[in-house]
């Protein structure tokens, strides 16, 4: 049962991962805890895509005769471009934040819902 | 010369997303409002145009497949055109085009003037992913357009006049985020699986490995991505908001195509990827989705009824009419995956007239709200005539595309031996019939409010796409040649080889 858990240690850490994300963009107010939560979250699903690329004992995918094994390059360049995505979500996330600041005046989540309802 | 068009029709996959793709950072450049809306329009009319000659050559010419870079698939990325897509892709570019017509008198009402060109840039932005979700036959790619269709859509959003337009473009960003990572991570899965991304060897590579875990659960993690990014019950939540407060060109965009867009993905994974037998012989798939379009159908037409501001009635109603697309794929059958797609294909239609409507009361009267439509059946007979048209084709009444809609939609139940179905959608038409009664009473039966001028009809350049819209909705519901005949094609071609 041990073997099981460390044989498959990088899942384990995308999955705890992942959970902390998620759980902090559902029960975090603040907005941008939420944002901070949404990048742990995404963070988490790079891991698990980079590691799933890593061949025991590969080097790096460069072209060389010295080397034979090497990991797996396709899952590295997913994510470069997931990764661009997520940056482009947090910088948009953040730009929100401010903007939602500056005509509200507080970014909890319940203080917009009330002043929200009141209009 | 013979060549140069050859050529072009070879290339016309890519041409599809690259034109708007290419168009998006020369509205940005042109500075100015009036040369960013040229550009984006005359790129929206390429797309159509593209789009139309697409549909054609796949309906009579059979599937197309595109090698993006020459690279050759499964490794390259490969675009797939075939009678569902194309489908789509007509639906999502000849909304564009009709809506940004409908735009720049719409625009100059509602965004600040030194935005505008920014406004236009998303616009076509939005276009190019929703576009290249629909084109492309590589699982990744699905992930990385459906990101820039969404990027895009929370900045238009968030454009919206009333600052609560904040707050929902913020809500969609998370809610939305999180689907598209749920995406993301069922994709992975896949990869780690069959070790393609290609839709077509993935396709091919599944039912070896059907009966692991991680394909399940693969599986799972897709389709909830997607449910959220269609906002099917009880995932919705992010879209009543999101329509309610977006500007009116982006409600009527957005509304009309990219939830429609998520459910053409849903079929994909489900019937093309995954097969039917695995969705639901392996898992109870099809009793999930029926379950939640049945809610969905009622929810959303209970929340629509009690809605002050029209907009957010509209959307609700949405939330609904996705319920009767979902009801349609769950059936599993050729008859309901013409149904969903017809459905799709209609509500599109009916959304966008509805929608582009609002944005014409908006322009002469500032407001959405059902107590400020009193009286403007004489005020503003065309647009009334408009919301009356699709309006009438939303509840389905013949002789107006949603009756087509409904139509196959109680035949693939019946086929299906489900007539207790039947009895539901009739039921949550008549409450449909509710909340567009409450307009029709509001509208013709309500003397104006004291004290308000004598406001007159929108400007022609948004009159004339709103009546479009609506005249489209009764012409499809007397020549249904188009969405029939494609819907059935790719019914066949979906179900090929299965069941």
């Amino acid at each position: 049962m041990l073997q099981v858990i460390l044989d498959h240690y990088n899942y384990w850490i995308a999955i705890f991962l992942m959970m902390v994300g998620f759980y902090t963009v559902v029960a975090r107010g603040n907005l941008v805890k939420k944002l901070v939560g949404l990048n742990i979250f995404q963070t988490s699903v790079f891991l698990l895509y980079i590691s799933m690329g890593k061949v025991t004992g590969g080097t790096a995918p460069i072209l060389d005769d010295r080397f034979q094994v090497y990991s797996n390059p396709i899952p590295h360049v997913l994510i470069l471009t997931a990764i661009v995505v997520g940056v482009a979500t947090t910088a948009l996330g953040l730009g929100l934040v401010v903007r939602i600041r500056e005509s509200y005046g507080t970014i909890e989540e319940d203080e917009l819902d009330l002043a929200d309802g009141e209009t | 010369m013979s060549g140069l068009i050859g050529d072009l029709l070879a290339h016309l996959p890519a041409l599809q997303v690259v034109v708007p793709l290419a168009a998006a950072p020369l509205c940005l450049l042109a500075g100015r409002a009036g040369l960013a809306w040229i550009i984006a329009f005359t790129a929206a009319v390429a797309a159509t145009a593209t789009a139309a000659a697409l549909a054609y050559l796949t309906f009579h010419n059979g599937t197309i497949s595109y090698h993006m870079g020459g690279w050759a698939p499964p490794w390259g990325i490969e675009y797939v055109v075939d009678t569902a897509n194309a489908l789509i892709l007509l639906l999502v570019s000849a909304i564009a085009t009709v809506v940004l017509a409908f735009c720049p008198a719409s625009v100059a009402r509602e965004i600040r003037p030194g935005s505008q060109h920014l406004f236009y840039c998303m616009f076509i932005l939005c276009l190019t992913g929703l576009l290249g979700i629909a084109v492309t036959g590589d699982a990744f790619n699905v992930f990385v357009f459906l990101e820039i269709s969404s990027l895009s859509s929370y900045a238009l959003i968030a454009m919206g006049g009333h600052r609560k337009a904040l707050t929902a473009a913020f809500q969609y960003l998370i809610m939305g985020t999180i689907g598209a990572t749920f995406f993301l991570i069922g994709v992975g899965l896949l990869y780690m699986m069959t070790g393609t991304l290609n839709m077509a060897d993935l396709q091919a590579r599944i039912p070896a490995i059907q009966d692991s875990r991680p394909v399940a659960a693969a599986m799972a993690f897709i389709t909830v991505g997607l449910a959220l990014k269609a906002a099917l019950f009880p995932l919705h939540l992010w879209l009543p908001n999101a329509y309610a407060s977006a500007p009116s060109a982006v409600s009527a965009f957005i509304a009309a195509t990219a939830t429609k867009v998520s459910l053409y993905v849903l079929l994909r994974f489900t019937f093309t990827i995954f097969g039917a037998n695995f969705a639901f012989l392996n898992l109870p798939l099809h009793w999930v989705l029926l379950v939640l379009a049945v809610i969905a159908m009622f929810a959303g037409s209970f929340s629509a009824i009690f809605q002050r501001d029209v907009k957010r009635m509209l959307a609700y109603s949405s939330i609904a009419q996705i319920g009767y697309i979902t009801l349609a794929i769950s059936l599993a059958s050729s008859a309901g995956i013409s149904a969903a797609l017809i459905h799709i294909f209609n509500h599109g239609l009916m959304k966008a007239a509805l929608f582009c409507a609002m944005g014409c009361i908006f322009y002469r009267i500032g407001s959405t709200r059902i107590e400020h439509f009193a009286g403007l059946g004489r005020q503003m007979p065309w647009t009334m005539t408009a919301i009356v048209a699709a309006g009438l084709s939303l509840l389905g009444v013949p002789l107006t595309a949603g009756f087509i809609s409904k139509w196959y939609l109680v035949q693939a139940a019946l086929q299906a031996d489900l007539w207790w179905l039947v009895i539901l959608i009739a039921a949550s038409s008549l409450l449909a019939l509710v909340y567009v009664w409450r307009l029709v009473e509001a509208m013709y039966f309500k003397a104006p409010p004291a004290g308000r001028e004598d406001v007159g009809e929108a400007p022609l350049s948004m009159l004339l796409p709103t009546l479009l819209l609506a005249g489209l909705n009764i012409y499809f519901g007397l020549d249904t040649r188009l969405p029939v005949a494609m819907a059935e094609s790719a019914a066949a071609l979906l179900l090929r080889g299965q069941m």
